[in-house]
């Protein structure tokens, strides 16, 4: 009985610590707050504050660190070329784990720290929660990664990067098209958004062009290491095209596994796929023939790209993805929208919204990921997926 | 033709479970916690082999014994720190401190090895086996897996009827408070198993990265859910049992994808587990609970 | 001698639940005057559903792991059967039903009917074992419901509703069909109902149910389950009965919890973050951490933890690390022997003192 009470005791002892941790942090932030709101013409105001939210820990952890990176390269070269506008750009990331309630938080967190511009999120789930919470605010939010057709399903929100059905689509129209299979088989995650959202227009465009698929076959979260069974199905169903709509790191397992059974159809993926090359250690040659659709290629000569793999191997030690160079991207695209609207620092958060809107509809923007891309008013981007087939353990354009 | 693919690929599946749930077994058996930690040991045994082999050069066998030798001490570390003061707390207590320990080991694995998977180099070099005119193929690292399981049984059951420690081991399981009476050093007993499990663990870690090659800070947590449910199936505590588990649950799993369905695989796996408990509530070759009044 | 006995333990009660509402009603008070000063920041008023959710959960879950005292590691699988059911509801009625009050009662009733369905349905088989296994079990209903959600299709067009397992094309649904759960990408669009007065008046009500059970003659007879099953049974108690009312309760507090928690974010989805097994071990963390079988020790413990990985995001890269570190050291100073008897030496003598002087003058 003692011990119960001095348990409690000191559990009530921690609680009215953490009240008082978080009654200091608000107090905290609420004056930052209120110095924000109150004199603009401080110092503090003189910056455009732009937020980021993704998985940095958990399982997503790569997708959000490579963002994480791209954009910290970006915004430290903005600010090294004199800002936008004249003004310097401080960018904020926050962890949300992959998770939509997570990401709500970091959202909250990012707005007590002063944001006006949110890049991000990263992954689709959570951007759907948290672009309800930017219309709610007005908040301009532009989004490296996140396919979901809902993850931008408000006017204030727009994205960098193809979506899902679009994927879907474009896979089975290049397959038809360039006749490259009678029997496809078909391996996705069902436990994600992403990949089943990306199979099942595959599916229903595959039915339009007709395309025979002979197996569908998923996996989950819980069980994504072992394919065997799988492979196996798409073998003894004679399937000479296997379609991937998944990430790179569970598709090397799938190359390896398929090897080890003597399978060799035409591996076909989507921009998950980009970065199987720089997984350290992995033996390329099981990649050699596999077609994918990548906005992003790391090993293209231009310029622009050279420089960003490099900036970016330096930062982070490893090759860029496209999740990195669609980040990177979106920087710069927020750049031009800016300059081009007129938008200061000073304006709030809402201003700075409206005013970007009409903007991103008119501008068009060469970058990483594409040329000429321009906005529809949906938020959709005008990109062409680039088809590129690994010969050779290098990219090569089709 | 393609069944017995599919069983072969369940087995070799189940074996690489079945080397995981020894390991969770012994220290359930022993100590009487649910390590939930000791998945992410396996992450670390697999860690540990990856930059001694592929970044630093050095050969597998090298690299698989310096391995083992991080993962005892780290065991050993754990225990002392993290969940010998717990001894005589509820059992829960230990239960969430050995979370806390996961947790601890895949952040600190996210920190030094980045969250991007790294492709490990299998350390067997034995040839795949082709049987039936190549149409049923057995990995090298199946056969492998499978050897050192059966080993690894064979010598742990040795070990602990013939050996004094093991004996001790058997003491402190069966009742730990007439074990301390009779002389038996508690404490030291249960550091060894740790000690064993953990070694054991790094063993596993590399077999699961030689057969499933990528590797990440989260590689061993699903790996371990299922090897400790393995270990439940075949009764936890009985170190046939995990063998039987491990299998079982790799070939169970391996079926259900092939002739049930592919999406629902995890949810026919659990429901096996339920019902075999449900008929036998100790699992396959657990031990009929007496109850005490 | 007796009577006066039974007359101070009651009376102990009633002072100690006076404490726990207590302590509910003064951070809730304290809450609405930030809130109404405006010296609240907005990361803490997005907390706030989120808080009332965990605090919903950990008390319902003592009711299984402290009160009834069976270990559970499928208390997330309740929560989403409740989130799922709720917010089905919800999203087929939302254009219907425009009061948003109305709708998210009957929402409410809907999630907590289900998840006590479930609770019934897994209760049976599950209270038969004992110990660890029963925990496996839990933990396996969990993962099979998560797996399940995560493979159902259903839609809603002008013939009426159609269902899947397989994927959203089988439906064959009509051009102006909706997708209402959609597998792995879950429900979307879900009307946010759920706001801190709600999630309060919830966590009173749950405190009611949880405490007034406890202290009723049913809560009795559980503990006298837990305490000794064989005794239990001996002097007549129904095991099967009181141990199922009890599971099904916390099955059913659980799926509030779930509605809560769905009816907060317009997305839902089944993901092993949220309603797998790492979801009801985090709950469990609460349940352990606060004191096994004390309801305000869960509260308390649900609003620390919650509020930490938060607390800690100046932390950067570090964040998830110390709040590991912190997660252990809580639990060895919470539970070790050596801890224990340092604290009560050292930090806490006076405070010790000054109970035992009060007990005297009592």
């Amino acid at each position: 009985m003692k011990l119960k009470k001095i348990l409690s005791l000191c559990l009530a002892g921690a609680m009215v610590l953490s009240l008082a941790a978080c009654g200091s942090k608000d107090s905290g932030s609420s004056d930052n707050a209120s110095a924000d709101n109150g004199a603009q013409a401080s110092s503090d105001a003189q910056v455009f504050k732009i937020g980021s939210i993704g998985p940095t820990t958990g399982g997503a952890a790569i997708y959000g660190n490579a963002v994480k990176s791209a954009i910290e390269i970006a915004v430290d070269e903005v600010n090294a070329a004199g800002g936008i506008n004249g003004y310097q750009v401080e960018c904020n990331f926050q962890d949300d784990e992959h998770d939509a309630e997570k990401s709500v938080n970091a959202y909250n967190t990012l707005k007590d720290w002063g944001m006006q511009i949110l890049v991000g999120t990263v992954t689709s789930k959570p951007c759907e929660a948290v672009v309800e919470k930017t219309s709610a605010d007005n908040m301009f939010q532009i989004t490296p990664s996140a396919t979901s057709v809902n993850s931008i399903q408000h006017e204030n929100a727009f994205r960098m990067c193809f979506s899902d059905p679009n994927q879907g689509t474009e896979s089975a129209n290049y397959i038809a098209d360039n006749s490259l299979a009678t029997k496809i088989s078909v391996i996705y995650d069902s436990s994600d958004t992403y990949s089943s959202g990306i199979y099942t227009q595959f599916a229903a465009t595959a039915k339009e062009r007709g395309l025979e698929i002979v197996t569908a076959d998923a996996f989950t979260a819980d069980s994504n290491t072992d394919f065997s069974v799988q492979i196996q199905k798409a073998k003894d169903a004679g399937a000479d095209l296997l379609f991937l709509p998944i990430y790179y790191s569970q598709a090397a397992l799938i190359l390896q596994q398929a090897d080890k059974i003597g399978y060799d159809p035409v591996f076909f993926g989507v921009d998950g796929m980009d970065g199987i090359l720089s997984v350290e250690n992995f033996d390329t040659t099981l990649a050699e023939g596999l077609i994918f659709l990548t906005p992003f290629a790391a090993t293209a000569e231009d310029d622009l790209t050279q420089n960003f793999v490099k900036a970016y191997e330096a930062k982070c030690g490893e090759t860029p993805n496209q999740f990195a160079a669609d980040a990177y991207d979106c920087v710069y695209v927020l750049k031009m929208a800016i300059e081009k609207a007129g938008v200061t620092p000073d304006m709030s958060v809402s201003d700075i919204c409206e005013a970007l809107k009409p903007v991103m509809g008119e501008i068009s923007y060469t970058g990483l990921t594409g040329q000429d891309i321009s906005w529809t008013a949906e938020g959709e981007p005008s990109k062409a997926p680039i088809v590129v087939k690994i010969v050779n353990g290098a990219y090569e354009l089709q | 033709m393609s069944f017995i693919s599919y069983l072969i690929n369940g087995v070799s599946l189940g074996s690489v479970y079945a080397i995981i749930a020894l390991g969770y077994t012994m220290v359930y058996g022993i100590a009487k916690m649910l390590n939930f930690a000791h998945g992410d040991v396996i992450m670390v045994g697999g860690y540990v082999v990856f930059t001694t082999v592929s970044t630093w050069g050095m050969p597998p066998i090298a690299g698989l014994i310096i391995s083992v030798c991080v993962c005892t001490i780290l065991g050993m570390v754990i225990e002392r720190v993290a969940y010998k003061p717990l001894r005589n707390a509820t059992p829960l207590a230990v239960l969430i401190t050995a979370i806390g320990v996961s947790y601890l080991l895949q952040n600190i694995a996210l920190l030094i090895f980045s969250a991007s998977p790294k492709s490990f180099t299998s350390i067997v070099t034995i040839p795949a086996l082709s049987l039936a005119g190549g149409q049923i193929i057995v990995s090298g690292e199946t056969i492998v897996t499978i050897i050192s399981c059966v080993v690894i049984m064979i010598a742990l059951m040795l070990f602990i009827r013939k050996t004094k420690a093991g004996q001790a081991m058997l003491a402190v399981s069966e009742d730990r408070g007439a074990a301390t009476l009779m002389g038996v050093n508690v404490n030291g007993t249960i550091a060894l198993t740790f000690a064993i499990g953990s070694g054991l663990a790094a063993i596993a870690g590399v077999l699961l990265c030689s057969a499933y090659p990528t590797l990440t800070p989260y590689t061993g947590a699903m790996p371990g859910i299922k090897a400790f449910v393995a270990a439940v199936f075949g009764g936890i505590g009985s170190i046939p049992g995990a063998f039987i588990g491990g299998i079982l649950l790799g070939v169970i799993e391996n079926l259900a994808k092939a002739y049930i369905s592919s999406q629902m695989a995890d949810a026919i796996v659990f429901a096996v587990l339920i019902v075999v408990l449900l008929v036998r509530p100790t699992g396959i070759l657990g031990k009929k609970m007496n109850e005490k009044v | 001698m007796m009577k006066k006995n039974m007359k101070k333990t009651i009376s102990k009660n009633v002072k100690s639940n006076i404490i726990t509402f207590g302590i509910a009603a003064a951070a809730f008070i304290f809450v609405q005057i930030l809130i109404a000063t405006g010296s609240l920041s907005s990361l803490m008023q997005g907390l706030m559903v989120p808080l009332c959710t965990y605090v919903i959960l950990a008390v319902s879950l003592n009711l299984t792991v402290g009160i009834l005292g069976e270990l559970s590691l499928g208390h997330a699988g309740f929560m989403c059967v409740g989130a799922f059911a709720s917010a089905f509801f919800s999203r087929c009625v939302e254009d219907t039903m425009t009061n948003s009050l109305v709708r998210f009662i009957l929402a409410l009733l809907i999630g907590a009917v289900a998840a006590a369905i479930f609770g019934v349905i897994i209760g049976i088989p599950v209270l038969r074992l004992r110990g660890d296994y029963l925990a496996i079990v839990t933990l396996a209903f969990g993962e099979i419901i998560k797996n399940i959600v995560n493979v159902m299709y259903v839609g809603r067009d002008s013939n009426g509703f159609h269902f899947s397992m397989k994927d959203a094309v089988s439906m064959d649904m009509e051009p102006d069909g909706d997708i209402i759960i959609n597998g792995a990408q879950g429900i979307n669009g879900i009307p946010n109902d759920s706001t801190f007065i709600i999630g309060f008046i919830l966590v009173i009500i749950t405190l009611i149910i949880v405490i007034n059970l406890v202290n009723s003659r049913t809560g009795r007879a559980v503990m006298a389950i837990r305490d000794n099953r064989i005794a239990a049974e001996s002097v007549g108690i129904n095991i099967t009965k009181y141990k199922m009312m009890a599971f099904v309760i916390s099955a059913a507090l659980a799926g509030i919890g779930g509605v809560l928690y769905a009816h907060n974010l317009s997305t839902l989805t089944a993901l092993p973050k949220n309603f797998g097994y790492n979801m009801s071990i985090m709950i469990l963390v609460f349940v352990v951490l606060g004191g096994i079988g004390s309801i305000r020790g869960s509260m308390i413990s649900a609003v620390i933890l919650t509020l930490l990985p938060e607390l800690l995001r100046g932390l950067n890269d570090y964040r998830m690390l110390i709040y590991a570190i912190v997660l252990i050291l809580m639990m060895l100073f919470n539970w070790s022997p050596k801890a224990k008897e340092l604290r009560s030496r050292f930090s806490l003598k006076n405070l010790f003192a000054k109970n035992k002087s009060a007990k005297e003058a009592e």
